[in-house]
């Protein structure tokens, strides 16, 4: 009886996962196209918060180049597409992302934390407009037309991404560059100083988080048929993927898979319906949580958090 | 046999000479005090020892190579581990895991996972914590997360353990204690280098001592002569 | 030469903007230590009110100085009362605090945007005030231009003064230095930090009054210039106020330098420099 129930608790998690990814793997067969087209944006928002969460949750480093990558990902879709199958465009994405997340990491992350935090918030801008002169003034045409998938495809490939990129963290966390990272996240001097190579360690990370953003942005890009500079490198999707994970929650692995979720599904909402306030509702989102629910949405579902709420209301 | 020889090494902040040309030796098997007043420099040259500060002039060598300028997890490969003066223990992590890391990351990953928790268990016993391995590293006590500092280090196999007071603010019991451990990492084959205020301590533990003052190195000698060298009497032990 | 004389002086017209915008950020980082991405908002605030004054009651715009100023200071005064001062309170470590307070500041920006655009639509706006040329070394410049450095030059100046020499000047610097001290030399050290929040906005809006009169503005041209500002700040080094002040003038001659060769390249070249930079002398000019 007790070994019987222990055993179920044990296998209760991978379980429930399995199920969500089978009914997840089979969605298009049962849901409305609008549905896919709906889940598909939210995975992605999913993507991009938990690859954001890869790096920046253990080591306390805010990246703001999440934009960065998906847009680097989306211009070499719109660049390869039709000269290349799609999952070898992706996997470019992917490579080029890693690159500059390297070169980007490189440079900044043997400093402080805050010229980290000030370089990548400007690096959407830099690209922009590196990418803005170059088709003015080279190519002489501003934007492009991206060859398109179509939607259930699309669907399945973010959803492949997805999974791939959960894995990934889920190993990281249990090998042992997550405990590196841990360390780091703890304490740089003493890390270093026990035999991390603190710069190897995080510059790697931070590369091989942008690899989804990167892949992501490829697989996004046939969805919208024509992208132009402005379209592609847009600091809002940084913003928001920070936003989603601190709403969820940090120090859980479900909180920014939930919190994404729960954002994104408001922000579909709120662009369909109020799309004047989108900005506004999100922004007061993020800092109510930061203020009064520090630990993100999991809080909530912790019992001790419910058991204070309950105390306050019942006299002693 | 010579562990490490320092020559001439030399650390200014801006205008000031946090330590200046101080020749230092410490050879295999011994324990060696470093002391002197507040300020002194001591910190200074064990951050220059484990590369966390580069040097402006001067040259280490450990184990007959040439260590200056490397980065901090080198300086940890080859042999030369540390504790810190303000502790910097991974506090999140339990202490197990905090010398799991040293086991881990210290031997750059010679060892498997199985072995570095053999280790790591092994470690925290000899220190004395096995009863709190499992509890997170900032809810031990001063005394204890000290402990954990120097086991994290031992755990990454050092030749040379430099360690920074590792007495300051505990109780007589605990300074005896902690004396005891000292002894036995040098039993166990680890050469230590130890900054320490408490003098009882550091005179009947000590082969030898050195004195920094004002960054430079005014005296060196066995506990003996230290304690009757008129001028470390008069910068320090007289205060 | 005339070009040479045309590139620097159009360099320090620019660069004194920049100064003023460093300024501030340098004062809410480095005494406040809120990485405020939200900085280029209160310059976009700024500049919209004083082009409403100036449209809609014909308000000088050297005049909605006294408007904009004063309840800059005052919004940024009251955000760190309310939004900062409680992260301070809860964060456990001065890192947790300036990364909860980088989000805070994230989320500001989405909210002071997103009223702006409500408020004046997403419409690029701009007026006409002293767009007379002058001549200078036989150079022309309008003479909104001119006065633009002008007042930039006054207010950075002013301001240092203050810092250098007033009781409450000398608080901020001490908290700067290091707060618990200045906490046990009897600084209050919390309304120390907001009122450096509150200059550090004042100086950002009186920017973007400046701004205003030289160059079109819309809701959401405030992150262009908060980059610029976080460039400048490593430039003259973190947390120094002189070197935020030499940091903006040397940006932009820079700048003016790019322009003259290749407009749209300019954002670029800033951040060239930064990246070189961090790789030379993140200490910044300034820094030690
Ligand atoms: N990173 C640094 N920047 C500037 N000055 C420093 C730095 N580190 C240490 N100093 C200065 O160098 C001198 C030596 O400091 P150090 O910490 O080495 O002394 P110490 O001998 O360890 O003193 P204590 O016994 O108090 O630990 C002091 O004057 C200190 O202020
Ligand atoms: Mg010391």
């Amino acid at each position: 009886m007790q070994t019987g129930k222990a055993s179920w608790l044990r296998l209760r998690t991978p379980v429930l996962w399995l199920a969500l990814l089978a009914a997840m793997g089979t969605l298009s067969l049962y849901a409305s196209p609008y549905t896919v087209i709906m889940v598909t944006n939210i995975l992605m928002y999913v993507i991009l918060t938990v690859s954001w969460v890869l790096f920046s949750a253990p080591t306390g480093y805010i990246s703001l180049a999440t934009a960065a990558f998906f847009g680097v990902g989306i211009y070499t879709s719109a660049t390869l597409g039709g000269q290349l199958p799609l999952p070898l465009i992706i996997l470019t994405a992917g490579v080029a992302s890693f690159v500059l997340a390297a070169l980007v990491g490189a440079l900044t992350l043997r400093l402080k934390g805050v010229y980290f935090a000030f370089f990548t918030f400007g690096l959407v801008e830099l690209i922009k407009h590196l990418l803005l002169w170059y088709e003015v003034s080279v190519t002489g045409v501003r934007g492009r037309f991206v060859v398109s998938a179509d939607n259930v495809t699309i669907y399945y490939i973010i959803l492949g991404i997805l999974v791939i990129l959960l894995l990934t963290s889920y190993l990281i966390r249990r090998s042992r560059v997550g405990l590196a990272l841990q360390a780091i996240g703890e304490g740089e001097d003493a890390a270093a100083h026990t035999g991390i190579n603190v710069s190897a360690v995080k510059t790697f990370v931070f590369a091989l988080s942008a690899v989804f953003a990167g892949a992501a942005g490829a697989a996004m890009a046939t969805r919208w048929g024509y992208v132009d500079p402005y379209i592609a490198f847009d600091y809002l999707f940084s913003f928001t993927a920070v936003a989603m994970a601190v709403f969820g929650g940090l120090g859980r692995f479900e909180g920014p898979i939930l919190g994404a979720v729960v954002f994104a599904f408001l922000r579909e909402l709120l662009i369909t319906r109020f799309p004047y306030v989108y900005m506004l509702v999100m922004g007061s989102v993020l800092v109510v949580t930061i203020l009064y629910l520090p630990q993100g949405l999991v809080q909530l579902a912790q019992k001790s958090t419910w058991r204070r709420l309950r105390g306050h209301r019942e006299p002693a | 046999m010579s562990l490490l020889e320092v020559e001439g090494i030399t650390k200014n902040f801006g205008g000031l000479a946090a330590v200046s040309h101080v020749d230092l030796r410490v050879d295999e098997g011994e324990v060696v005090g470093l002391i002197g007043p507040n300020g002194a420099g001591k910190t200074t040259l064990f951050n220059l020892l484990s590369g966390a500060l580069k040097p402006s002039s001067g040259a280490i060598r450990f184990r007959d190579e040439n260590i200056t300028g490397l980065k901090p997890h080198q300086i940890c490969h080859k042999g030369l581990a540390r504790t810190f003066q303000s502790v910097k223990v991974f506090g999140g992590m339990t202490a197990s895991q905090n010398v799991l890391a040293g086991a881990i990351f210290g031997d750059r990953g010679q060892m498997s996972p199985k072995q570095a928790g053999k280790e790591a268990a092994r470690l925290l016993e000899f220190v004395g914590l096995s009863a709190v391995a499992a509890a997170p590293a900032r809810d031990l006590t001063l005394a204890n997360q000290k402990r954990l500092e120097v086991a994290r280090a031992l755990a990454t196999k050092p030749n040379l353990l430099l360690i920074d007071e590792l007495m300051a603010g505990l109780n007589p019991t605990e300074v005896a204690q902690a004396m005891d451990l000292v002894a036995a990492i040098r039993k166990q084959g680890t050469t230590v280098l130890i900054i320490e205020h408490v003098m009882k301590a550091i005179m009947s533990i000590c082969d030898r001592i050195l004195v920094l003052h004002h960054g430079e190195k005014i005296a060196e000698g066995t506990p003996q002569e230290i304690a009757t060298s008129r001028t470390v009497v008069e910068v320090y032990l007289g205060e | 030469m005339e070009t040479f004389l045309g590139v620097v002086i159009g360099g320090l017209l620019i660069g004194g903007l920049y100064a003023l915008i460093a300024m501030g950020l340098s004062l809410q980082y480095g005494v406040a230590r809120v990485l405020n991405v939200s900085h280029g908002e209160f310059i976009m605030l700024g500049a919209l009110t004083t082009w409403s004054l100036y449209t809609a009651f014909h308000i000088n715009p050297l005049l909605s100085l006294a408007v904009c100023g004063p309840a800059a200071f005052a919004l940024g005064y009251v955000l760190h009362r309310t939004v900062y001062r409680r992260i301070l309170a809860t964060s456990p470590s001065p890192g947790v605090f300036e990364s909860n307070s980088l989000l805070a500041s994230f989320g500001l920006l989405f909210v002071i945007q997103n009223v702006a655009l409500i408020a004046w639509g997403a419409n690029t706006r701009g007026y006409s005030y002293l767009a007379v040329p002058v001549s200078l070394f036989g150079v022309l410049f309008g003479a909104n231009q001119l006065l633009t450095l002008g007042c930039a030059l006054v207010v950075g100046v002013a301001f240092y003064v203050f810092l250098a020499r007033t009781r409450v000047g000398k608080a901020i610097r001490a908290a700067a230095q290091d707060s618990t001290s200045a906490a046990l030399m009897g600084v209050n050290i919390n309304s120390v930090l907001a009122l450096c929040f509150g200059f550090g906005a004042a100086l950002a809006a009186i920017a973007g009054m400046l701004i205003s009169m030289c160059y079109p503005v819309t809701p959401v041209m405030g992150i262009p210039y908060t980059i610029i500002a976080m460039i400048v700040v490593v430039l003259g080094g973190l947390g120094s106020i002189p070197g935020s002040f030499l940091g903006g003038l040397v940006l932009g001659l820079i700048g003016s330098l790019v322009t003259y060769i290749e407009p749209s390249l300019t954002l670029v070249a800033y951040y060239l420099i930064f990246a070189l930079l961090l790789l030379v002398k993140p200490t910044g000019i300034m820094g030690r």
